[in-house]
C-alpha cells in the first residue's frame, strides 16, 4: 500500500558554512523550518524539490523531508529533522545557540 | 618521533595547494558538488547533519606538543574551542567553514600533520597500540612498523580506488590494545624461532554491518617481507573484492565469501611474485625511520619511596596508571570522559594542558586512544603528583580508565549525518548515572561501547556493553549486546533480545550491571568473566524478566 503523503519541505545544507537551510516560497533560502515553503501534493512536492535543485552554487544535497502543520507554521516529523532545526544536544551550538545571539 | 621529510613536507604542502584550488573553483561554480565531493572527502572533508566536519590524522595515535599546541590553534581560529578524538585514533573539527579549511590544512602542515587518506575508499590511517614505546610487554615499537605502511600506502596509485576503505592496524605487544582482529589487516608482532621479531597477519577483520573477526593468514612474516605481503594482500582484494555492491565490498566479505585457505593461497602466490619482482625496502629507510623513534633519553633519577599519596592520587594511579617499560617511569592514561562529559572532546585549553605535560614530564610524546583518551607514555614516576596535580586543575584527572564511565560513543546523530540514533547523550547518562568514582572501581573493569548506526565506528560489536543506536519506524531504539572483547581474545557480542527506546536504555544498561553485581563469585570476578561463566540468561532476566512474566501469564 502506498504511503499516505505527508506534508514536505526542501532542506538541504548551505554550501559555504554547511548549515541546515530550507527554500522558501519566494524561492530564497532560510535558517528556519518555520520559514519553509509546505508542499501539499506529490506534485507540489516534485516542483518544490526541482525548484531547490536550482540553486547549485549556493546549497549541498537538497532533498524534501516530511512536515506537520502545528499552529500554521510547518514543523518537523522525523526525529532526524527535528535535531537539524536545532544543533547537537550535548553542547548549545549550531541554530540554537544563533537564535540566542539574534 | 617521526618528523617529515623534505619530501613529506613539500607532497603535503602541494595538497593543500591544490584542495584551495577545488575549493576555489567549486564556489565560483567551476566544479559542482557531485565533482567536488570526492575531492573533499580525499581531503578529510565531511559534510555532516549541522556543518562540515574536518578529520585529522593522528597517525599511529602519535603527537608532539607543538602539533596538539597547534590543534587547539584551529579549534580556537576556525572552529569552536573544542576537538573530538576519535575511535581511529584521529581528531575531528565539527564546525569548520568550507573556506577556512585550506588554511586550517595549511596550519595542519605547518606541524607536519594533513587530512588526506581520513576518508574514502584507501587504506586509511594506519592505527597501533596507544602504549607503543613504552609498554612492558612490548616485543618491539610497532610505530616504524606503521609509518612504513604510511609511507608505501599514501597516494599509493594502484590502492587509491579500492573496492572499499581499508584499515590497517599494528600493535607490538601480545596483549592487544589496538583491536588488530577488528581492521582489514591487523599486524600483531611476534618472534620466529630464532628469536626475531616479525608479524602474525590478520586478514578480514571489521565490525560494521556485517561483524568479523580477522583470520590469521600467514602466523609469521619476517619483517623484511612486510611491504611485499601487504601489497599482495592488496591486490588480490583490488581484483577480487565485490565492487557490485557496497555492503559487500570489504576485505572480510571476500575472505567469508572465498575462505580463509583459498584466500591463503592466492596471497602468497602474489607474494611469491612481488618478492621477485619488487627490490626489498632500503635498509637505509627502515633504519632511519627505526632511528626516528629511538627511545628518549631516560631521566635517571630515584622515585621516592612509597611517597605518602592523597587519596585523590592513589586513586588515579590505581586506576589510569600503568606499567612502563623502564621501572622508574609509568604510562599515564587521561580520560576524556569527566563525568557526564562528551567521551573524547577536549577543549583548545586542555589541549594546551596536554602539551605542556607532554612537554615537560613525557619527553615531548602524546598518544590519542582508540578508546578515545590521551596518553602521557613517559612520565616519571616521581613526576607524577605534579602531573596529577596539573590534570586535576584542568579537569582531565578522572580517574575511570577502564571502568563503566570510559565509554567509546561515536559522534552519533548529534554531528554525524549517517547516524539512525544519539549516541552521545546515552554515554553522558550513562556516566552520570556511575558518577561515583568509588562505585565504579567496586564494578570493575567494564567496557561500554556505543555506536549510533551499523556502521560500528563507537565499536559497539567489542564492547562488553555493547550499544547500538537505530531508527525504528522514526524512533529511536538501542539494541544491546553483551560480551563482546576487543582484544586478543577478540569476541564479537551477542544481541540480547529487542531493543529499548531512548529513556529505556540506560536504566537497562544499570539493570544488567546490577545483574552482574549480584551474580559476581568475588569482587575481582569482571563483567566478562560473569558473563562467560553464565551466558545470557541472568542478564535476559535483568533486561526483560517482568515482561517474560507478563508473556507467561
Amino acid at each position: 500500500m502506498a504511503r499516505k503523503f505527508l506534508p514536505q519541505v526542501a532542506t538541504a545544507n548551505d554550501l559555504f558554512e554547511g548549515d541546515v537551510i530550507y527554500l522558501t516560497a519566494d524561492n530564497t533560502w532560510t535558517r528556519e523550518h518555520a520559514e519553509a515553503a509546505v508542499a501539499e501534493t506529490p506534485e507540489a512536492a516534485e516542483a518544490l524539490l526541482k525548484a531547490a535543485e536550482a540553486f547549485p552554487l549556493q546549497v549541498v544535497g537538497p532533498y524534501l523531508a516530511d512536515a506537520q502543520i502545528v499552529d500554521g507554521r510547518p514543523a518537523p516529523v522525523h526525529f532526524r529533522e527535528d535535531f537539524r532545526t536545532r544543533g547537537p544536544s550535548n553542547y548549545f551550538h549550531g541554530k540554537q545557540a544563533e537564535k540566542t545571539e539574534a | 618521533m617521526y618528523s617529515y621529510t623534505n619530501f613529506d613536507a613539500a607532497f603535503v604542502r602541494d595538497r593543500v595547494k591544490e584542495f584551495r584550488s577545488q575549493v576555489e573553483r567549486r564556489l565560483d561554480g567551476s566544479l559542482t558538488e557531485d565533482e567536488f565531493k570526492p575531492l573533499r572527502l580525499m581531503n578529510g572533508l565531511y559534510l555532516q547533519l549541522h556543518a562540515y566536519m574536518l578529520r585529522v590524522a593522528v597517525p599511529y595515535g602519535t603527537l608532539n606538543s607543538r602539533q596538539m599546541r597547534q590543534l587547539a590553534h584551529i579549534a580556537d581560529t576556525w572552529d569552536k574551542g573544542y576537538g573530538h578524538f576519535t575511535t581511529r585514533q584521529n581528531i575531528q573539527f565539527n564546525w569548520p567553514k568550507l573556506k577556512d579549511v585550506p588554511d586550517i590544512l595549511d596550519a595542519l602542515a605547518d606541524v607536519g600533520m594533513h587530512a588526506i587518506q581520513t576518508s574514502g575508499n584507501c587504506i586509511r590511517n594506519v592505527t597501533a597500540d596507544h602504549f607503543a614505546g613504552a609498554a612492558a610487554d612490548e616485543i618491539e615499537d610497532p610505530r616504524p612498523t606503521a609509518e612504513l605502511i604510511r609511507q608505501w600506502s599514501t597516494d599509493h596509485p594502484e590502492f587509491a580506488y579500492l573496492p572499499r576503505k581499508f584499515k590497517v592496524g599494528v600493535t607490538g605487544s601480545p596483549n592487544d590494545r589496538a583491536v588488530t582482529k577488528a581492521h582489514d589487516i591487523g599486524l600483531r608482532m611476534v618472534r620466529g624461532e630464532a628469536g626475531e621479531p616479525g608479524y602474525e597477519v590478520i586478514v578480514g577483520g571489521g565490525l560494521g554491518r556485517t561483524p568479523m573477526i580477522g583470520k590469521v593468514v600467514r602466523d609469521f612474516l619476517p619483517k623484511r617481507d612486510l611491504l611485499a605481503y601487504l601489497e599482495a594482500i592488496l591486490q588480490v582484494y583490488n581484483l577480487s573484492g565485490r565492487r557490485d555492491n557496497k555492503y559487500k565490498a570489504r576485505i572480510k566479505i571476500l575472505v567469508h565469501e572465498t575462505g580463509i585457505d583459498e584466500l591463503r593461497a592466492r596471497i602468497e602466490e602474489t607474494f611469491r611474485r612481488n618478492r621477485r619482482l619488487l627490490p626489498d625496502v632500503d635498509p637505509a629507510i627502515v633504519a632511519r625511520i627505526e632511528a626516528a623513534f629511538a627511545a628518549p633519553a631516560w631521566a635517571d633519577r630515584p622515585v621516592p619511596d612509597a611517597p605518602r599519596l592523597d587519596a585523590g592520587l592513589a586513586s588515579f594511579i590505581d586506576t589510569n596508571v600503568v606499567a612502563h617499560k623502564r621501572p622508574d617511569h609509568a604510562i599515564v592514561s587521561v580520560s576524556l570522559k569527566p563525568t557526564g562529559g562528551t567521551p573524547g572532546d577536549a577543549t583548545s585549553a586542555q589541549m594546551r594542558v596536554l602539551a605542556d605535560l607532554a612537554e615537560r614530564y613525557s619527553h615531548d610524546e602524546l598518544r590519542i586512544s582508540h578508546e578515545q583518551n590521551v596518553i602521557l607514555p613517559h612520565v616519571h614516576r616521581a613526576d607524577l603528583p605534579a602531573v596529577y596535580a596539573a590534570l586535576r586543575e584542568a579537569g582531565l584527572a578522572t580517574a575511570n580508565i577502564g571502568l563503566v564511565g570510559d565509554i567509546i560513543a561515536c559522534p552519533g546523530m548529534d554531528y554525524c549525518a549517517l547516524a539512525t540514533a544519539r549516541s552521545i547523550p546515552i554515554a553522558q547518562q550513562i556516566s552520570e548515572m556511575f558518577a561515583d568514582l568509588d562505585a565504579q572501581r567496586d564494578i570493575g573493569p567494564l567496557k561500554i561501547k556505543i555506536s549510533g548506526c551499523i556502521n560500528a565506528c563507537g565499536h559497539h560489536h567489542v564492547g562488553h556493553i555493547g550499544i547500538l543506536g537505530l531508527d525504528r519506524a522514526g524512533v529511536e531504539n538501542y539494541q544491546l549486546t553483551l560480551g563482546g572483547d576487543g582484544t586478543e581474545t577478540a569476541t564479537i557480542g551477542t544481541r540480547t533480545g529487542h531493543g529499548f527506546a531512548y529513556d529505556e536504555i540506560v536504566p537497562a544498561v544499570g539493570r544488567l550491571i546490577g545483574a552482574y553485581l549480584d551474580a559476581r563469585e568475588t569482587p575481582e570476578e569482571t563483567f566478562l568473566e560473569t558473563y562467560r561463566r553464565l551466558g545470557m540468561d541472568p542478564f535476559k532476566a535483568a533486561l526483560y524478566g517482568q515482561e517474560e512474566q507478563a508473556d507467561a501469564a
